[in-house]
């Protein structure tokens, strides 16, 4: 997935909005094919250079190269670059047909053709029948349909997804997640997807880019963001962690800040500064590393348990497990454990 | 030259050349002579002093009639149904597109002496001899609200609507009464389109000309009304001048003073 | 929830003022009806007669329709140099945007007894007065604010994102604003247009300076309120009326409501 594959590289990206830095240097590379999520809190800069590689923000330096060839200041129009937007931004005077046939139309393609591969992306999306509507006419779902019909019908280079499922609710916005994913697959079309919900990251995307502060913190495919972050802000962010700090004291043991030693596997030297990631997943009845604490809160979710724990030494740890016997109540004392190899070292 | 101002260039080089050149030249007539004798005539003798001040007289007073019966009206149609709320907008702005000449002629037919209200009246045997409506202050300043009220009633609309129904909700159930909701919520939150239907109503009434010489009758002289028979009768153009420069100035302070004070909610 | 008495009150008050407002223009009405020679009410019977006067004389059918093409034209030319002034004035950043805004709306605030004297200075000098175009180009500067105040509003409310939209599936500048942005400001296109009709149509205090012998409507109208007041003036009225009425229903099915420009 490195060099000669990269359809889409981008090369240190700067972008100032007066004294506020959007993009720091951000610098990341799509292959061929590929769906990268780029992840992050809402300010982390995501939308910005969304922008910079769809043309609509011009970067005030770096460069951004698309199947080879140099696109930094090129206009939107001539970038060949498909885009759902946040709102779908369908043209609400041109009917469902308008508006897939609108990128043909600008290429001037003949009528003909237009007819054919209008139809073609609106089988795609499964919205057979619906080509004299308009976007009004539709609901939520279909409209986004409409505009995923009409961002790929010209077959881009590249396919840019703008947090397109946040205005559909839970179930539909599921349904959603994996028909794209299939289309994507189906397609082979290079696709960045945007979006602040880790857990839709997890589930639609090849790699994943988290984006804080206007700097890429890590990518990765989505076992290695999950499993093994590469620092706080990613473990903190994708999904729940216990996260502590401490040093490696000696091969396979951390000693933490706030006192007490953990069981690990790490090859960093002796005496490095580290961070510790436990998933609250990862926690059982038994395992080397023991910790004995008092609950202090305690919520069912239908699949298991989750439960906040006051250990010795003032540590809190937030522990899930399997939904068995009566939901512990608060005041109640248990003891957890973990092994070395579920601690994830940073 | 930045290239988006480009666009703007017809129309700009239509308002400087119909517009603002015309409009200065103008003001330098009033100055023909280099002295400002007639300025020292518009402002320092009483015939004319009058004029001016029956002209902020009956601006004053249109305005604090457009609001008193501009404020319920718009605060109506800002908190009512659709339905109703479009009912009322056909109300307002029928009268609002309708040609002040047409309403003009209108309130003439109804307040003359042998007009609809006063033949309705003596027929009524609520008076004997029909009182006097037309062509004298009364007939002016109903005929001026009626104009000006519209203009007053959309920015009160505009300002209610703004209003999250939700605050005044609140109050009542904090404990507020009707009155007190009133006084405490909407008056206060709504002060912006109070403050600029009354500005927009008191600049238009400064210079206006159809209502007052037609219901006036020559006898109620508003100041666009003086400066038109100085042009059109007396041919006296510094004079018409001068007094343009006066009226202009007003209008001019008046409408800064908004600018200056509805600034704050702009920026929002 | 049921209406509280200060609510009922509230309707009540409104339904007066409401009448007021509409008073003026119901009673031309019977009027124009009137069998009696001069202005009397309640009419002592039914007649067309001052409808045959209006459409027997040709000052008053003459007057008509200098008025609607002086009104065509200027909407006309009110539209085609307001609707990119106002395109300067949201989308553009140049030094003195606020001075050009002021300007561009400046002929609402200023009198327009001191434009007309002005105007009426400089076009007697170019032999201007009486010529149908001169009058265009005054109704024209008085008629272009509230086009841009109308395509100004709509232009704010624009979703910017469609426009991106268009130039990411590949519209040059010209082809998004020709397919894009102009399709999508129609409403506003048209309420801006009609308003800037009736504003001409309606206009009295200039014609009065500028027309000269060539009458326009509301001149014609004005002088025969000042010489008698003979019902022909209700029948015209009632015609004109009848005409807002057409335009509000027009503007209504395809221009921009006007209460959405209300903010």
């Amino acid at each position: 997935m490195r060099a000669a594959s990269a359809e889409l590289r981008v090369e240190g990206i700067g972008k100032r909005f007066g004294d506020v830095v959007a993009l720091d240097r951000v610098s990341l590379e799509v292959a061929q094919g590929e769906l990268l999520t780029i992840l992050g809190p809402s300010g982390s800069g995501k939308t910005t250079l969304l922008k910079v590689v769809a043309g609509f923000e011009a970067p005030d330096g770096g460069s951004v190269r698309l199947g080879g060839a140099e696109i930094t200041s090129l206009p939107a129009a001539r970038r060949d670059i498909g885009m759902v937007f946040q709102n779908y931004a369908l043209f609400p005077h041109l009917t469902v047909k308008g508006n897939v046939a609108f990128p043909l139309e600008m290429r001037n393609v003949a009528k003909a053709e237009i007819d054919k591969r209008v139809t073609e992306a609106l089988a795609m999306v499964e919205l057979e029948g619906y080509e004299a509507r308009l976007p009004r006419q539709l609901s939520g779902g279909q409209q986004q349909r409409v505009a995923l019909a009409r961002a790929i019908v010209f077959n881009p280079r590249l396919l840019l997804l703008d947090e397109p499922f946040g205005a559909l609710d839970r179930k539909l916005r599921e349904t959603m997640q994996l028909e794209v994913r299939r289309l994507q697959r189906r397609l082979g079309v290079t696709t960045i997807f945007i979006t602040h919900d880790q857990e839709e990251a997890l589930i639609l995307s090849d790699r994943i880019a988290v984006m804080h502060r206007g700097a890429v913190q890590q990518i990765a495919t989505t076992t290695e963001i999950y499993e093994r972050p590469a620092n706080d802000f990613v473990a903190d962010f994708v999904g729940e962690s216990n996260i502590f700090h401490g040093t490696l004291s000696a091969p396979g043991t951390v000693t933490l800040l706030r006192g007490g030693t953990l069981a690990v596997r790490s090859d960093k030297p002796v005496g490095a500064g580290v961070g510790v990631l436990m998933r609250p997943e990862r926690f059982g009845p038994s395992g080397a590393n023991r910790f004995a604490g008092e609950v202090i809160e305690s919520v069912y979710l239908g699949t298991g348990f989750k439960l906040r724990l006051a250990c010795e030494g003032g540590i809190e740890l937030l522990v899930r497990q399997p939904a068995r016997g009566p939901l512990p109540t608060a005041g109640a004392r248990i003891t957890v454990g973990i092994d070395p190899e579920s601690v994830h070292v940073f | 030259m930045n290239r988006s101002l480009l666009p703007a260039l017809p129309a700009l080089v239509l308002l400087v050349a119909v517009f603002l050149l015309p409009v200065l030249r103008l003001l330098g007539v009033s100055l023909e002579g280099g002295t400002l004798d007639w300025y020292a005539k518009a402002l320092g003798e009483g015939l004319y002093l009058r004029v001016f001040w029956n002209t902020f007289e009956i601006a004053l007073l249109v305005t604090l009639f457009c609001l008193l019966l501009g404020y319920p009206l718009g605060f109506l149609m800002a908190t009512t149904t659709s339905g109703w709320a479009t009912l009322g907008f056909i109300f307002v702005v029928l009268p609002l597109w309708t040609s002040v000449l047409v309403r003009t002629y209108a309130w003439m037919v109804l307040l003359g002496r042998n007009g609809v209200i006063n033949r309705m009246l003596v027929d009524a045997g609520v008076i004997t001899d029909p009182i006097p409506l037309l062509h004298n202050f009364a007939g002016v300043l109903i005929g001026m609200v009626h104009v000006l009220l519209p203009y007053m009633v959309l920015p009160i609309y505009g300002a209610v609507r703004k209003v999250d129904p939700a605050i005044p909700a609140a109050a009542a159930g904090l404990g507020a009464s009707a009155p007190g909701i009133f006084w405490r919520v909407w008056l206060p939150l709504t002060l912006n389109g109070i403050f600029a239907g009354c500005v927009l109503v008191f600049v238009l009434s400064l210079g206006f000309f159809i209502t007052p010489a037609l219901l006036g009758g020559g006898r109620v002289i508003m100041i666009a009304v003086l400066i038109e028979q100085q042009v059109r009768e007396a041919l006296n153009w510094p004079f018409a001048a001068a007094l343009s420069a006066v009226l202009l100035a007003f209008t001019l302070v008046v409408y800064t003073i908004m600018q200056r004070v509805s600034r704050p909610e702009r920026a929002q | 929830m049921r209406p509280t008495w200060s609510r009922r009150l509230l309707v009540a008050v409104c339904a007066l003022i409401d009448f007021f407002l509409m008073l003026p223009l119901l009673v031309v009405f019977p009027i124009s009806l009137s069998s009696a020679p001069y202005m009397q009410f309640p009419p002592p019977g039914l007649s067309w007669q001052w409808y045959e006067r209006y459409l027997d004389d040709p000052q008053w059918i003459d007057s008509t329709g200098r008025s609607v093409y002086i009104g065509g034209a200027t909407a006309f030319l009110a539209l085609a140099l307001g609707v990119p002034l106002a395109f300067s004035l949201v989308r553009g950043r140049f030094i003195g945007r606020v001075l050009v805004d002021r300007l561009a709306l400046a002929p609402i605030i200023v009198p327009t007894i001191i434009l007309s004297v002005a105007v009426y200075g400089l076009f007697a000098k170019l032999k201007l007065i009486g010529t149908w175009y001169g009058l265009v180009v005054v109704h024209t500067v008085l008629a272009m604010p509230f086009v841009v105040l109308v395509i100004a509003a709509g232009l704010r409310d624009f979703d910017h994102s469609l426009e991106q939209a268009a130039e990411g599936l590949g519209a040059g500048r010209w082809q998004t604003l020709r397919r894009v942005t102009l399709p999508l400001l129609r409403p506003s296109l048209v309420s801006a247009g009609l308003l800037a009709f009736i504003s001409s149509f309606d206009e009295l205090v200039v014609a009065l300076f500028l027309a000269g012998a060539n009458m326009t409507l509301p001149k014609k109208m004005f002088d025969n309120i000042m010489m008698e007041i003979d019902p022909t003036i209700a029948a015209v009225s009632v015609m004109q009326i009848l005409l807002v009425s057409v335009v509000l229903v027009l503007i209504g099915r395809f221009g921009r409501g006007l209460r959405d420009s209300v903010r």
